[in-house]
């Protein structure tokens, strides 16, 4: 039984529809990327997965129990095994790093002080942020940012990992430091990763499978191998980069030629 | 003429639906409030009470005295100006003590504090959801109601009476001051003639008042900060919007508590 069931999943926003009847499958210990361009409904899927919205019709089954449907502290039960670490990191600004941490452990189990602050420098120092606990958040560069929040996803050992756009706005380098980092947590762990980006190289290197999202509707579904070899032409235009309106650029190479020659003019 | 009876119809229903949506919000933060007392709540829930109500109260101490104070001696100047050609300039007394204690104390504290404090929830709570930290502490299986509302509600419910009893205090002052530089009557006595003219019932009635000021600003600051769509431009929206709608459904409720207190001779 896979440990996340994705079943005829439609969800409308004010009439428009942005999941289209969305069938997916994620198997414990695997990890799957969402991939796909800007408004394809990546995070749209994520926020279902996670119960923060409710779809308009099909099932999101997270370990046997559908989210849409389930109680109140159910859904509490299944989020206390999902960390997420979200696309603008969304630490606490009034909390320093390692309050950011502690917060679901304080919550949420009855450790002593002493413990929770040696689980709390474990996490920071996987993720490397050990030495910068005492910061707010708002004295970090964005990296160390979603670093911190990766640590915080972790706090509570969960069974499952969601990232949302994790090397979003994120220079190459400090990319691929989070690509490392999410290939560690993997095989120390053995945790299920959810991944939602749309950096290639990110997806390519850190993928068990790869889920190409395309206005709403999976275009492909399938291992690293199967994704860079396939034929659909969505996937093709994603991975070889087409722009998707090529019989606009003429027209704007027009328009420019000619602004450029009145500008010669005037002067 | 039907247009003009529809927008009413729909701008009336969207009221109705405002005031539906605050007592929603009321009932499930008072649910939540065990939280965030001392002793048989939350620790961490109730030092964020103290440090809430340091905010709306001790920093708002030199704004509300220096607003009672000059409120009082405007009054004992009005007053005084039309009382002293009936030869009854001693009624200024009565004037300033019973309208402070009454009214002016409570509604001058609670303008002050809807613009410090309603706004500074609106936009806190804001830019938690533009910045997606609302989302987190739901996905960490903890209630923004609980963890963010209920502090600031209980902070409010304390904060905002102990402030009415002060700005009280500094308006009566006031008066004490135009008394003695207008006719040389001696601060004790002129005590003495303040506690003479005003009863219990009158320091009780403006109590009650605060607490109904408190809810009001608490939860329409807060309903603001939820009710946030979209991005920054949308936090200073509803903070402008909490100023206005609290500090109006402030001197509604007064208006009906008066007439409540007027009419069952409870003044």
């Amino acid at each position: 039984m896979p440990l996340i069931s994705i079943r005829d999943l439609v969800v409308e926003y004010e009439g428009r529809r942005v999941l289209n009847e969305l069938n997916l499958d994620i198997e414990a210990g695997e990890t799957m990327v969402l991939l796909g361009g800007s408004g394809s409904g990546k995070s749209t899927l994520l926020r279902q997965i996670i119960g923060l919205e409710r779809p308009k019709s099909g099932n999101v089954i997270v370990k046997g129990l559908d989210i849409a449907t389930c109680s109140s502290s159910e859904l509490k039960q299944i989020r206390h095994s999902i960390g997420v670490a979200f696309q603008s990191a969304a630490l606490f600004n009034s909390l320093t790093i390692e309050e950011n941490v502690a917060l679901p452990l304080r919550e949420h189990t009855a450790l002593a002080p002493s413990i929770i602050d040696l689980m709390v420098w474990m996490k920071l120092a996987v993720v490397g942020l050990a030495d910068f606990r005492r910061l707010h958040p708002q004295a970090l560069s964005g990296g160390m940012k979603k670093r911190g929040a990766v640590a915080r996803a972790l706090s509570l050992d969960p069974e499952i990992l969601i990232l949302d756009e994790p090397s979003a706005g994120l220079d190459p380098i400090v990319a691929a430091e989070l690509d490392e980092l999410i290939l560690l947590l993997k095989q120390t762990f053995q945790m299920t990763v959810i991944v939602v980006t749309h950096e290639m190289a990110s997806a390519f290197r850190i993928a068990d499978r790869i889920a190409m999202l395309h206005e709403g509707s999976f275009s492909s579904v399938g291992t690293k191998e199967e994704i860079k070899a396939s034929e659909n032409p969505r996937v093709r235009q994603f991975l070889d980069r087409i722009p998707k309106d090529m019989a606009k650029a003429p027209a704007l190479s027009a328009y420019f030629e000619k602004y450029l020659a009145k500008k010669e003019t005037l002067q | 003429m039907a247009t003009i009876l529809e927008n009413v119809g729909k701008k009336t229903i969207e009221q109705f639906g405002y005031v539906g949506s605050l007592n929603i919000q009321l009932w499930s933060t008072l649910r939540a409030m065990k939280s965030a007392l001392p002793l048989v709540g939350n620790r961490y829930r109730w030092r964020t009470t103290v440090r809430q109500m340091l905010q709306i109260g001790y920093d708002a101490l030199p704004l509300v005295s220096l607003m009672a104070l000059c409120t009082g001696f405007i009054l004992a100047l009005q007053g005084a100006s039309e009382l002293r050609h009936f030869g009854a300039l001693h009624y200024v007394i009565d004037l300033v003590a019973v309208g402070f204690t009454r009214e002016l104390g409570p509604l001058l504290t609670a303008i002050a504090v809807s613009g410090r404090s309603g706004s500074a929830f609106a936009a806190e709570i804001g830019t938690m959801k533009v910045t997606e930290e609302l989302d987190s502490l739901r996905v960490m299986a903890l209630e923004p109601i609980e963890f963010v509302l209920a502090p600031k509600y209980l902070a409010a419910l304390i904060s905002v009476p102990c402030l009415s009893i002060i700005s009280n205090f500094f308006g009566v002052l006031a008066g004490g001051l135009f008394m003695f530089f207008s006719t040389r009557l001696a601060p004790l006595l002129y005590f003495h003639y303040v506690l003479r003219s005003i009863a219990l019932s009158d320091v009780i009635t403006g109590l009650i008042k605060s607490l109904v000021f408190a809810t009001i600003i608490a939860h329409v600051g807060c309903l603001e900060g939820f009710g946030v769509r979209g991005g920054p431009d949308s936090v200073g929206r509803s903070t402008t919007s909490a100023v206005v709608k609290s500090t109006f459904f402030v001197i509604v409720a007064d208006a009906i508590f008066t007439a409540i207190f007027y009419f069952t001779g409870a003044n």
